[in-house]
This record gives C-alpha cells, structure tokens and sequence, in this order.
C-alpha cells in the first residue's frame, strides 16, 4: 500500500484505498478488543499485572476506547466510504491517493495519540481525551482529508439522484467535522467550569449520534438491497430516518448530565427529544427489515446479510435503551452503573459493529475479488462475536441493576463491589471472546487476500459464497 | 447537483442544524454564563491552577506550573500570629495565574467586580508571582490578591511554614487526572438517595474557572466529591493507595504504589520486590501481618495526591 503514496492518482488501481482503510480497521480492532479484553481482566482482577504504571487500569481504559472509536469504527466507515460511494454514484473514488494518504495519517495519528494517551496526557475529557494538538492533527489530517473525498465523489458521480446511503455519508462528515470542532472549543479556547464538563458531554452524544449512528445505518441501506438484490423498501422513510437524525439526535446532550446543575429546562429539553431518538430507529429498523421481505433465507445463508440483520436487530433493544434510560425516572436508577457500561457496547460492539463488519467483509472481497478464504472462520467470527458481546452485555446489566439498587437503598459500596464480582468475570470472557474472535477475522481476511478464490469478472462474491 | 430538492434540503439541513446548535449550545450559555461562583469554586479553581489537565507547561502532567495551598499561622509581613489561620494559594514566580484573575467574566457578577475592585486579582501577575486569598467577610465571597492587599509575596509566606501545613493540591488533581482515578470515582453525587451516602449534589457556581471538571461517568468505585470528610486520615490513604487490599480486601482498585518514587521519606530506597514478596506471603497465611508500608517522600507523587483527595471536603 505505501508505494502507492507516492504513485500518480492514475497509477493506483480502484479501490486501493478502501483495502487500506479495511485492513487497519480490522488491525485497530484485534488492538482495541485486545486492550478492553486486558482492562476487563483487571476489573475483575485487581492484582493481574500490578505495580506498573504503564499497565495501570487508568493509563489503559481510554486506550481501549480510543483504539476502538478511531481505529475500528470510524476507519471502518472510511472503508465503507471509500467504497460504497463512489459504487452508489457509478464514478470512480475522486481521489484514491487522497484516500490512501489519509488512512496512512490516520493511523499515524492515531498510534501517536494512543501512545501520549497511554503515558498520561490526557486533557481529562471523556470522550475528547487527547491533548489539542493531537485534536487539531485529527481534524486537519483525518476528518477535512475523508470529508474532502466523499464530498467530491458525491458531487462528481455520473448518477442523476443522490441515494440514501450517500446522503448519510455526506452529511455524516460534515456534521463530525462541526462536532469534533465545538465539542473540542474547551481545548482550543481554555474554557472552563461548567461550560466545559456540558460541551464534553455534548460532543460525546454528538458524536455517537451524528456520526456513529447515521453512518453505520447508512452501511445497512447498501448492503442489504446489494446482497439481497432487493429494493429499497422505501425512500421516503429513508427521508425520515434522515431527517429525524439531524432533527432529535443532535440534541438531547444534556441528558447525561442529568445531576449537574445545569440549567432544568436544559435537562428537561434533552429527555424529550433523548425519548423521539425512537423516531429515526423506528424508520431504519422497519425500512431495512421490509426491505428483506421474500430474501429471509439469506439471513441463515449468508454472511453479510447475517452481519447486517443482526446489527440492526440489536437496533431495537440499543434504541429502547436508549430513548427511555435517560429519562429522569429511570435515569436516577440506572446512571453512572455498569447497565451504562453495557448500553455503550450495545451500540459500538453490538449494533454499530456487526453493520461495518458486513461492510468490511463485502468491500474487501468485492475490491480485492477474491472470495472469502474460508466461510468456516467467517462464521466462527460472527458467532464468536456475538455470543462473546451478549455475556459482555448481559453480565454487564445485571451488575448496572445491581449497582442501580446498590445506589438507590444506600448499600456500603464495598458491597456492591463484591456483588459484582461475578459478573466481572464474565464480563472478562466475553470480551475475550470477541477478542478471539477478531484475531480470527485478521487471520481470515489475511488470508482471503493471499489466497482466497478469484471472483470472476461480471459476479459478486456472495454469489459464488457457496461454490467449490 | 442540478436537482432543486437538493437545494431546499441544502437549506433545510442548515436550518435544523442551526435551530439544534442554537437550543443545545446558544441558549444554555446564558444560563451558564449568568453563574456566579461560590466559594467552593474559587477555592478549587485557586488550589488547582490554570489547568489539571494536559497544558504546555505541564505537558506530561507531572504536576508542573502548580500552586500550593498553605495554611498560614503568622502574617508573613508582620510575623505577628493571624487572629484565624487562613489558606492562601501561593503561585511562584512563573506559575500560571487561575482562570479568575485572568478571564475575570467567569467569576460571575458581583464577584467578578468585588474580585478586581477589592480583591486586585488584575494586578496579580506571572512573572512576580502572587498569593491568593478567599475573602468571605461580606455578603458575596471573592478571590483576593494579598499580594496586591496585603503585601504578602509567595517567598515570604512559604519562609515560616511547617510541611504539614501546605497541601500539593493543584498537583494531586493532575496526579487524579493522569492516573485515570475519574474513570471509577465520579466527582458528582446525583441528585437521588446518593447524597446520603456521599454528601450534597454540586451546586450551581461549584465549578467556575475548574478544568477539567471530572466528574467521571462510571463509577465503579465510591463518589469522591466530599471524600475528605468521610475520611481524613492521611495514614488510612497511604496504606489504601500502597495496595487497597491492606485495608478493604475486596477492594478492586488498583495498586498506586509505584506513585512512591524510589525513596521513602527517610531516603531510604523502597524495594518493591521484596514489599510484594512479604505481602504475598501474609495473603497466603505465612506471616501474621502484612509489611509496613513506606510514608511517601515530600515531593513524591503519593503524597500530592493524598493531600488532593483529602481538600475534597
């Protein structure tokens, strides 16, 4: 990949850049379950690897979520762009060396973030961690160079509409660059007080709901017509989805500050428009599943499909969740506990994650034409993940409503601690799991470029899924 | 490009956009900027400086460009003793001013004017060095430049003061912020039963001029916000952060004990390996006790932390 950064643009084959933003997501992945993997083991361990600071619980825990928010996420959905854009718009990716250069400094970026973040500095902003200047590299080097591209591949293709997944990748780079650049105005301008612990929240709602969870669904409405060879079930609710998103998600941030002194009409504000969050999920969950009517075996039968169906079926418990956990009513019970915790890798492990993987696995074998190496490890990776993901989840909501009744009846905390205990633990093999499993998937996809079958000119991948 | 719909959606989206940065960002800053800070907010933002967080003179968070918070017995001017001993903040020669000398308009009206026109905080400056109290005597209270008021430089009141008597607040939050404490310990009893257990909720004003404020979102661990009043034994801290096990088996926190440095306070040099090894041995039944824990060195990061855990009152 890295001769290319030096080659013309006419020189690099199509679709260099979207396997190069793939692999790194897969390597950031492997790195980010690994370092989560190795936190769980300490939460239920405290003396696994003790007396070094390097190792402490501390140094490592926004290493896990940075590795996975920046690394795995985010370059995944750089993969997904830099494929499925140009392919929606019958064009060519308007830059492939663009494309190119800006996962390489990506993933310099992101390495020499992670490491000032492992070693301590830290701004002390959940969420915005990394000192400004990394910030400003991030937004000047990652987000402008990706937003660049999709843009111009948007505005430059040879197609008379926009379609859906495209309006969702358009306005999703365009609406992070706006957050991550307020969201960090504490960094930049040194504000202070109460202004910077709501703008930290307000960029971390933001950048879930403006960025992770529009782009992921976007990935499902080119997936699932893709693979399934069905139309869309329909535009219009696309629009709602859409509009809704733009509309309820960018504003109930305040409602993860529920008990600081912010203003109550604040607080107030964000719980409404936290509960029609349901308003977006309802239309995607609905329009994708519609969209499967009379192609249901492809659920069982097929990889992709099985990635995609279950993230958005995990859509609907995540979007439950997540419209009625901030509430005043519930949220008093439930905030700041491990149910939090698992609510968290609902979206990012559970929902978000099954749909890149869908688009990871189509975008590689079809960019590299090669089949999967082998269906065999692609369907231990699925299941690996998701029974790893649901121990995590489940272990971790009965120790939230543990913590959650702990917090309400006034029990000594050391004896919410032990309570959890158990649950720990398991929280620490699940992760494992899907730690595991991910290696796996390296290992798969190493070997699908290698050494997997060629695809024939003129047929997809999940055609041949089955042939010998 | 050519379709109007994309125009009017063009418009549209900037419009939504708009309303939501205006209803999210725009209107509650009013309501912020309307706060006035308490006490409780200038003393924090006075002990813990400029920022706990990364900055450019403390880029490793080491706990560089830090005030001390010392209590003062005698009138470093007068050395006559003071009718009630006071805090001051003492910023050295070179040490960043707070936020409210600096960006008064975040102390909040009334404050802000009572911190300029009595307290002199504008007058305070980097290069000589300042010495900051909180004056409480009228109805609102302000941040006071007693180098301004009452004469007092940072040497002079740091001459006659006893070690126990100046806290390494402002460094111990950045020891907080680097160590990752906030990523188990929420500064922010909720507004629920909790403040039973871990005192009142943060009022309005609590926070002005603090950075970072964190309040931490997960707790796996007790609320610290009012810590030091449940507790404000310096020796149960030092055994707690040396290994939490010493004094709450069930404890799941993690070791702090490499915060000690090399030397104890004596100057002896802490051998870890053997501490482990005896401690292993007490957990498995072969010793009746566990071994001593070394106090912290004056200067050791331990011990800055330990006195921030303990100013949260």
């Amino acid at each position: 990949m890295l001769k290319y950064l030096f080659a013309k643009n006419e020189d690099i084959p199509a679709g260099s850049a979207a396997i190069f933003w793939g692999f790194s997501s897969i390597v950031w992945f492997v790195i980010g379950t690994g370092l989560g993997s190795f936190n769980a083991a300490k939460l239920a361990f405290p003396d696994f690897v003790t007396g070094n600071e390097m190792f402490a619980f501390g140094h490592m825990r926004q290493v896990h979520v940075h590795a996975v928010i920046f690394g795995w996420i985010s370059m995944a959905f750089g993969m997904a762009m830099m494929y499925i854009t140009p392919a929606l718009g019958n064009t060519k990716l308007w830059s492939e060396k663009l494309g190119i250069w800006n996962a390489f400094l990506w993933n310099v970026g992101l390495s020499l973030g992670l490491t000032l973040l492992w070693i301590g500095m830290t701004s002390g902003r959940e969420y915005s961690d990394f000192p400004w200047f990394i910030d400003l590299y991030i937004a000047v080097f990652m987000a402008v160079p990706l937003a660049i591209n999709v843009w111009m591949t948007v505005l430059t293709r040879r197609t008379q509409g926009i379609y859906t997944t495209n309006w969702f990748f358009a306005a999703g780079v365009f609406m992070v660059a706006i957050v991550f650049i307020v969201g960090n105005l504490p960094e930049w301008f040194h504000l202070t007080g109460l202004t910077e612990a709501y703008l930290t929240w307000w960029f971390a709602h933001n950048v879930l709901g403006l960025w992770i969870t529009p782009v992921a669904a976007a990935i499902a409405y080119y997936t699932i017509p893709k693979v399934t060879g069905n139309p869309l079930y329909s535009h219009r609710i696309g629009h709602l989805h859409f509009w809704s998103v733009v509309v309820f998600y960018s504003t109930p941030a305040a409602h993860h500050l529920m008990s600081a002194p912010l203003p109550e009409w604040l607080k107030s504000f964000a719980s409404v428009e936290g509960v029609l969050i349901l308003v977006p999920a309802i239309a995607f969950v609905s329009n994708i599943m519609l969209t499967m009517q009379g192609k249901w075996n492809m659920f069982v039968e097929n990889l992709e499909v099985r990635f995609t169906i279950t993230g958005v079926l995990l859509a609907i418990p995540l979007n439950m969740q997540g419209g009625f956990q901030q509430t005043r009513a519930i949220n008093w019970y439930v905030h700041g506990t491990g149910w939090i915790v698992a609510h968290a890798h609902l979206a990012l492990l559970g929902f978000s994650t099954f749909l890149e993987g869908a688009a990871v696995y189509l975008g590689l074998q079809t960019l590299m034409k090669r089949k999967l190496y082998s269906l065999t490890l692609g369907n231990m990776h699925f299941w690996m993940l998701l029974i790893g993901f649901s121990i995590y989840w489940t272990s971790m909501t009965i120790a939230g409503l543990i913590q959650g009744a702990g917090k309400i009846y006034e029990v000594p905390y050391i004896d919410v601690v032990i309570a959890e205990h158990p649950y720990m633990i398991a929280r620490w093999l699940g992760g494992t799991m899907v730690f595991i499993s991910n290696v796996i998937w390296l290992y798969n996809m190493w070997m699908t470029a290698r050494e997997g079958t060629v695809v024939p000119a003129g047929r997809l991948p999940h055609e041949i899924a089955y042939e010998r | 490009m050519a379709f109007r719909e994309y125009k009017v959606g063009a418009r549209m989206f900037g419009f939504s956009l708009g309303t939501s940065m205006c209803i999210t960002l725009l209107f509650p800053s009013f309501d912020i900027a309307a706060s006035v800070s308490t006490d409780v907010a200038l003393d924090k933002q006075l002990s813990a400086g400029w920022d706990a967080g990364f900055q450019l003179k403390d880029p490793l968070l080491l706990g560089w460009n830090k005030p001390l918070k010392v209590l003062v017995k005698n009138d470093p001017v007068t050395n006559q003793p003071l009718a009630e001993p006071i805090y001051a903040y003492v910023y050295k020669p070179g040490t960043s001013m707070p936020n409210g000398a600096t960006h008064t308009d975040s102390l909040g009206e009334g404050v802000k004017q009572l911190s300029i026109e009595q307290g002199k905080v504008k007058e305070a400056k980097e290069a000589s060095g300042a010495v900051f109290l909180i004056n409480k005597s009228g109805k609102l209270p302000y941040m006071e430049n007693a180098s301004a008021t009452r004469g007092w430089t940072p040497g002079d009141v740091l001459k006659g003061v006893a070690d126990e008597d100046i806290s390494h607040v402002g460094a111990g939050k950045t020891m907080f912020v680097r160590e990752g404490c906030w990523w188990c310990h929420t500064l922010l009893p909720e507004q629920t039963q909790d403040w039973q257990v871990f005192g009142a909720p943060p009022m309005l004003g609590d926070f002005n001029g603090e950075s970072p404020t964190a309040f931490g979102s997960d707790r796996k661990g007790p609320d610290l916000l009012h810590v030091g009043s449940r507790n404000a034994s310096r020796e149960w801290m030092m055994l707690h952060f040396f290994n939490p096990r010493l004094v709450q088996p069930h404890s799941i926190m993690p070791r702090f004990d490499y915060l000690w440095g090399d030397k104890d306070a004596s100057g002896q040099k802490i051998d870890f390996d053997k501490w482990r090894a005896e401690y292993n041995d007490y957990r498995e039944g072969k010793n009746p006790s566990p071994p001593d824990v070394p106090v912290p060195a004056k200067d050791s990061e331990a011990r800055k932390l330990i006195d921030f855990i303990l100013s949260l009152k």
